[in-house]
């Protein structure tokens, strides 16, 4: 009876509010559905269900990890050396992904015939080729390139490369922690320092050379704490063993393992493909009057590109790039397939196969993920907005 | 308005629909005879094999699974659909093949796995028996001068399976003897035989009975030998889902009918030809005397089906493991009547 008098009372906005909260409902009925469901199928088929395994010994070594870690640690430990390795390699292969992509994204606008076209082959050559054979063929080939251990390539008598990987010197530090506040201490002077010296230059146009007492600073702070902080620093040079007739392997200093070498060799030249694709576009972006404009005031080309076009095609190039890296993180846990311990390989490999846990540890590891490319993003938004222009 | 009625059918489909394939998935093993029910409607074995080990799984280039793992599933084929050949195989990975078996993907795990009391009790498995007893060896290369495990020194390294007990027991063992050693832990196995052939490992270590079928696909096998030391104990054998025992025991005495009928002397070739044997044990066993095939709801000539298709255990082994060269002599996988440690229950 007064139903005509109901729907007028609606407003616009909730009739549309009604239908979302009832869908945001039923999503978290058919969470909690299949939550249940999968519980009870575990139970009828016996398979327990819980987290606690994580503090259990893990009882299988890694290869390769960044801290401490040996099979008496816990599975939990397992997984935090899979993770820092995975952050490792992708941390690698962001770093030279991004310098050969600007390399080649610039390249492939040269006036330079050979540059230009070598850079256009490099494009297409590896954004076509599937990664998983690139980081095969990478892997497979420095092995059979690579000598033998005892045959290494020898750069100065202190570091080695061979099939079992490339040993560098390891640097001993004594009173390690002076040296690193010393150095954070220089950083903070430096801030300091250059909100003074705007402070001058704004208001009284005074010109500070905070280049080079910056320089001095950074320098010069740490440099001290070896005079009287009690700072030392020795290496440690890997040295060739015999450990058979014809087995050698050296002992001491840092070992880069060829699983890190190929899997960060492979990843960024194929990401770099992509990098390069998007600079070029963000070069191309900036309309052609900025550049003579430019010109015509006398820059050079080298300033053209810094000062002009480079600042205007960045916002081009970020947001895409941000994918990029997103990718090679993603990618990043194809390492599984070339032994390099990450968190594929270590956690939702051999720990899953050790304790059966399946729907635990490949939920952990989804969130591990999933937590990695959002803080990957956050900042590329953050450093996007930095770089936007700021209308005033 | 329109578009809202809209929304809300829409809203109502999706709920069904949602709702209807949830329930699809629930509630396997409630029944005891489930899986026996699905294998007879869908007229063959599901069963998982290696991704490729010859003598225990392995597919020629037409796409036939032979070995002796293959054989249990051919047994069990033979017993509950009268043909051998009846048999879907899945290759699974070291870290697949559990996962794949309690969700239902396959009903037998016939995959050189090793029993362990772990994986017996806690992941939802049982393991029916073993088909192949089986130890963790190393192979190195014979100029290296290595001749025994005692040999290994400080800094040597190792290429394995991850995901295997193999993992395991190499840190047992190089803990034990306080060796500071490199594992190397890759997900397949041919990339573990390419790493080793490169040189990037100094040694290989996994189950001997795979070490030896996997020397094989070395550039040069020859140069190469395993050490004569076995780490650790490896019963291999085939695995169901826990919850229905009646699949289990099929399982279970389908391995042992094999083992069984060459401890009596029963092959394929004269199976049919001993109905009227002397011998109850052996008349039980080509299904003339008794009904032990209705115990699981099967008929009575369940066992001389298997005998006659698939053959008996020592017929199965010289086809797969010893004339090929992987492991001629058979060491404890020759009957406990003459030396080895296969026994079985008796069959009555």
């Amino acid at each position: 009876m007064n139903f005509r008098n109901f729907k007028l009372n609606l407003s616009n906005k909730n009739k549309d509010l009604i239908p979302q909260i009832l869908t945001v409902l039923f999503l978290i009925l058919v969470v909690i559905y299949f939550t249940i469901n999968a519980q009870s199928n575990m139970g009828n088929r016996g398979i327990s269900f819980g987290f606690g395994f994580l503090s259990q010994e893990s009882s299988f070594d890694i290869t390769f990890s960044l801290i401490d870690y040996d099979g008496s640690h816990t599975y939990a430990r397992a997984f935090l050396v899979g993770l820092l390795n995975t952050i490792l390699v992708s941390a690698i292969g962001i770093f030279f992904a991004t310098i050969l992509g600007v390399t080649i994204g610039i390249a492939r606008l040269s006036q330079n015939y050979l540059v230009a076209k070598s850079a256009e082959w490099y494009v297409e050559i590896f954004r076509n080729i599937p990664l998983i054979l690139q980081i095969f063929f990478w892997y497979f080939a420095a092995l059979r390139a690579l000598p033998l251990t005892v045959d290494s390539i020898n750069f100065y008598d202190i570091s080695f490369l061979n099939v079992k990987g490339w040993y560098v010197p390891k640097f001993v530090w004594t009173n390690f922690s002076i040296f690193f506040y010393s150095i954070i201490f220089a950083f903070i002077s430096i801030y300091f320092l250059a909100k003074y010296a705007q402070k001058q230059r704004d208001k009284f146009g005074k010109q500070i050379p905070t280049l080079y007492i910056s320089i001095l600073l950074i320098i010069g702070l740490p440099f001290l704490t070896f005079l009287i902080g009690g700072v030392s620093l020795s290496f440690e040079i890997p040295e060739l063993t015999q450990l058979s007739k014809t087995v050698y392997v050296y002992q001491g200093g840092v070992s880069i393992i060829p699983e890190l070498i190929s899997l960060a060799l492979a990843l960024s030249m194929y990401t770099a493909t992509f990098i390069a694709e998007n600079v070029r576009a963000g070069i191309l972006g900036v309309s052609k009057g900025q550049k003579e404009a430019a010109a015509s005031i006398g820059l050079t080309k080298g300033q053209i590109l810094k000062l002009v076009v480079m600042p205007q095609a960045l916002r081009i190039i970020i947001p895409p790039t941000t994918n990029q890296y997103l990718n090679l993180t993603k990618n990043s846990s194809l390492a599984a397939a070339i032994a390099y311990p990450d968190i594929v390989l270590v956690f939702a490999g051999t720990a899953l196969m050790q304790t059966g846990r399946a729907i635990e540890i490949i939920s952990i590891t989804m969130l591990t993920y999933l937590s990695l490319s959002l803080s990957i993003s956050v900042f590329m938004n953050w450093y996007n907005k930095k770089m936007a222009i700021k209308e005033k | 308005m329109i578009k809202s009625i809209k929304t809300w059918i829409l809203v109502g489909f999706a709920s069904l629909l949602l709702v209807a394939c949830g329930q699809g998935g629930g509630g396997a093993g409630s029944k005891k005879s489930k899986t026996l029910d699905n294998t007879k409607k869908a007229g063959f074995v599901k069963c998982g094999v290696s991704q490729g080990l010859p003598g225990f799984s392995n597919a020629d280039e037409a796409g036939n699974w032979t070995g002796i793992d293959v054989d249990v599933c051919r047994a069990v084929a033979a017993a509950v659909l009268g043909d051998a050949d009846k048999v879907k195989y899945t290759p699974l990975s070291a870290k697949e093949r559990f996962t794949a078996l309690t969700s239902g993907e396959i009903d037998v795990l016939a995959r050189n796995t090793t029993w362990t009391l772990s994986r017996d009790a806690d992941i939802g498995l049982t393991f029916v028996g073993v088909n192949f007893y089986d130890g963790q060896g190393f192979m190195v290369r014979k100029a290296s001068g290595i001749n025994s495990v005692n040999d290994f020194r400080d800094g040597i390294s190792a290429c394995t399976n991850t995901g295997t007990t193999t993992e395991l027991n190499m840190r047992d063992f190089f803990n034990s003897k306080n060796i500071k050693y490199e594992p190397i832990a890759f997900e397949k196995a041919d990339e573990v035989v390419q790493a080793y052939d490169a040189g990037r490992c100094d040694t290989y270590t996994t189950d001997k009975s795979g070490l030896a079928a996997q020397r094989t696909k070395l550039s040069n096998p020859d140069e190469h030998k395993v050490l004569p030391e076995t780490i650790s104990k490896e019963p291999l054998g085939p695995v169901v889902r826990q919850g229905d025992s009646v699949w289990e025991d099929i399982v279970r005495w389908s391995l042992n009918t094999m083992i069984e009928a060459e401890e009596y002397g029963v092959n394929s070739s004269n199976a049919s030809s001993l109905k009227d044997s002397d011998n109850p044990a052996i008349k039980r066993l080509v299904g003339a005397e008794g009904e032990l095939g209705a115990a699981f709801g099967l008929d009575n000539d369940w066992s001389l089906r298997i005998i006659e298709q698939v053959g008996n255990y020592g017929e199965s082994y010289k086809k797969h493991i010893a004339d090929t060269g992987i492991l001629p002599n058979r060491g404890p996988n020759e009957l406990w009547t003459k030396g080895g440690i296969l026994y079985v229950p008796p069959a009555r």
